[in-house]
């Protein structure tokens, strides 16, 4: 059991290696079968890891038995168990895609899928900076690779942009993570917490400027203002499992940003509490602005998607700005719907898209399509639950959100900002439905039905929507839970400093 | 030397961002090289300068930080094997654009020739 918290990234890692090492083979029912089987069991993991979690109690677990802060730990509190249950979930939806419709070429696709598994959990995971840093490398590694699974020029492009653009991120990302050690002499996140509180007035400008680098990083990988211009173009080049799985991408940095400031540079750090805060707030607004002018500019479908998947970067942003309980309940909330449905809308403009006559998303009519009837009620409740219409659990997330921000001035910018993005995201979504479903011309296109077991993929990880406003309750007490323990850090830094190793 | 050291990260920094700026696909990643030289060689600094110094306890008078040695390590490999897979990137983005440009533009399009 109590190696339990290892298994989301050793299972994935050795289902990768598996997969890897059968590539060349012609026997693609196996492969296909293995993938499922690792993401299935990934799923059975991450639910058992979130009801030790939801207990309270924070698991720590060295690794290799090196005592913490010298040792890497991995850490299990209320909010890793919940992302990586929300990782798993959308994994195993987008492989399930991928087993279903690619059976040509991409004979690594599905083991390079489970390595990026493998990064993020492991960033999910980790109570160690330097380990955050390998596992970032781990999953962008495999995120490059998937990025260019297929020909085409745009794919090349786009892939270009996503490498160099991390690449210097990462290069950044070390020299934040140098300089906090060079001055606190420790890279594990709880012992650093301690530290940090403790710091001399001459030494923590230094580290400020540390923490406000990794914002810079965080932010490249969230896609933030003024940092997102990589994603709308990758994530529309990219094949639609591996995009639907991007999804959870941008909530890595999302993740990192909420447990950096909450834990290193929260209320109780010293010269350097909450100091990324302000800085938070109109990035927020301004990514959220201009994702909604994209969603509405979009000319694809994916680019649309896309473009929303930058909005609900904008929202998650704006609540961790506001840095109260209920806004961090919401936050998260808000972060498993927008994945999930973003996921699902990766996966249902792909289906549509392979049902076209020309085969492309672009925004013009034309000859009907053979399925109009379930794509058009998949897309429906899809657009429905992005935009943020009741009963789904867009809705929910939004009205908590809202709720929290209080009654102050910033409710003023963030009720109309969110108000009018979901406003903008109908708009859009709405005139790309009519025109790919009634705005039709030249009768049926002829391309074939899609099979049923890509489709049940797509309505699988669609129905998470109505699962999450129908059992919202328990999930709010759940993320309630959570950002108490997330503004509370004490509980964690104990739970990791007072850490005995097995061998005593 | 710290100074010494300094200027050098600060001056290949300086060059690797410079280069990274550049429209072609090669100075982009040389730049890239240069930015992880630099970076390489601040995190090994970020465990203080010592001559003569083994990064072993016990074995003498003073000792060095060794885990800066060792982190330097890992960041020089994966710095390294990202650079491979870069150069491949752009091997491939030559052949499937046409041309070395960044955004994939060709040349003869562009205004100003010296990008």
């Amino acid at each position: 059991m109590m190696h339990l918290i290892a298994l989301p990234v050793l299972l994935p890692l050795i289902t990768g290696l598996l997969l890897l090492l059968m590539a060349g083979r012609k026997n693609f029912a196996l492969n296909r079968a293995i993938s499922l089987i690792g993401a299935g069991l990934l799923v059975l993991v991450a639910v058992l890891l979130f009801y030790t979690a939801s207990s309270g109690v924070i698991q720590v677990y060295a690794m290799g038995d090196w005592a913490p802060p010298f040792g890497i730990v991995l850490v299990l509190d209320r909010l890793s168990a919940f992302m990586v249950l929300v990782t798993s979930v959308l994994a195993f939806f987008s492989i399930w895609y991928a087993a279903s419709t690619m059976d040509h070429p991409a004979y690594n696709l599905n083991g390079l899928m489970h390595l990026l598994l493998m990064g993020i959990n492991g960033a999910f995971l980790t109570g160690d900076l330097f380990n955050l840093f390998v596992c970032f490398e781990v999953l962008l590694l495999a995120s490059y690779a998937l990025l260019i699974q297929g020909d085409g020029p745009d794919r090349a492009k786009a892939a270009l942009h996503y490498v160099v653009l991390n690449l210097a991120g990462s290069s950044l990302f070390l020299i934040a993570v140098a300089t906090l050690y060079g001055i606190t002499g420790t890279l594990n996140m709880a012992d650093m917490a301690v530290k940090v509180a403790q710091l001399s007035e001459e030494e923590a400008p230094i580290v400020g400027a540390a923490a406000l680098l990794f914002l810079v990083v965080f932010g490249l990988k969230a896609a933030a203002v003024p940092l997102y211009f990589w994603l709308p173009r990758a994530y529309s080049a990219a094949s639609a499992p591996v995009a639907a799985m991007f999804a959870i991408m941008t909530k890595i940095g999302v993740y990192a940003i909420a447990r950096m400031y909450t834990l290193i540079f929260g209320d109780q750090a010293g010269h350097l509490a909450n100091l990324v805060q302000p800085w938070l707030w109109p990035l927020a607004l301004v990514t959220l602005t201009l994702g909604f002018i994209g969603v509405l500019a979009g000319r694809t479908l994916r680019m649309q998607v896309s473009y929303l998947v930058i909005v609900s970067v904008g929202t998650l942003l704006a609540g961790l700005a506001i840095d109260t309980e209920a806004s961090l309940s919401a936050t998260f909330y808000y972060l498993a719907h927008s994945t999930w449905v973003c996921g699902a809308l990766y996966l249902i403009v792909d289906l549509i898209r392979r049902q076209r006559e020309d085969g492309s998303d672009e925004l013009k009519s034309g000859p009907a399509l053979p399925q109009a009837t379930t794509l058009g009620i998949l897309f429906f409740v899809a657009a429905l639950s992005v935009a943020g219409m009741p009963p789904l659990s867009g809705f929910v997330g939004k009205v908590l959100l809202l709720n929290a921000v209080g009654t102050g001035y910033e409710a003023i910018w963030l009720w109309s900002l969110v108000l009018l993005s979901g406003l903008a995201a109908i708009t859009a979504l709405s005139r790309s439905g009519s025109t790919f479903f009634w705005r039709t011309s030249g009768g049926m296109a002829h391309t074939a039905k899609a099979r049923a077991w890509p489709l049940a993929a797509a309505i699988g990880l669609l129905t998470t929507t109505p699962a999450l406003a129908l059992w919202g309750e328990p999930i709010i007490a759940y993320t309630d839970a959570m950002a108490e323990q997330l503004l509370n850090p004490e509980h964690y830094i104990q739970s990791v400093l007072r850490h005995t190793t097995v061998g005593g | 030397m710290e100074l010494l050291i300094s200027i050098m990260i600060a001056v290949m920094t300086a060059c690797g961002i410079y280069l990274m700026l550049r429209g072609r696909t090669f100075p982009v990643i040389v730049g890239l090289t240069l930015f992880t030289y630099a970076v390489n060689l601040f995190i090994f600094v970020m465990g203080r300068l010592k001559a003569g110094a083994p990064p072993i306890i016990g074995t003498g008078e003073s000792y060095t930080d060794p885990l800066p040695q060792a982190l330097v390590l890992t960041a020089i490999v994966i710095s390294f094997a990202m650079t491979a897979f870069v150069l491949v990137l752009a091997l491939r983005a030559r052949a499937e654009l046409g041309n070395d440009h960044v955004d994939g533009a060709p040349v003869n399009e562009r205004e100003d020739s010296r990008i």
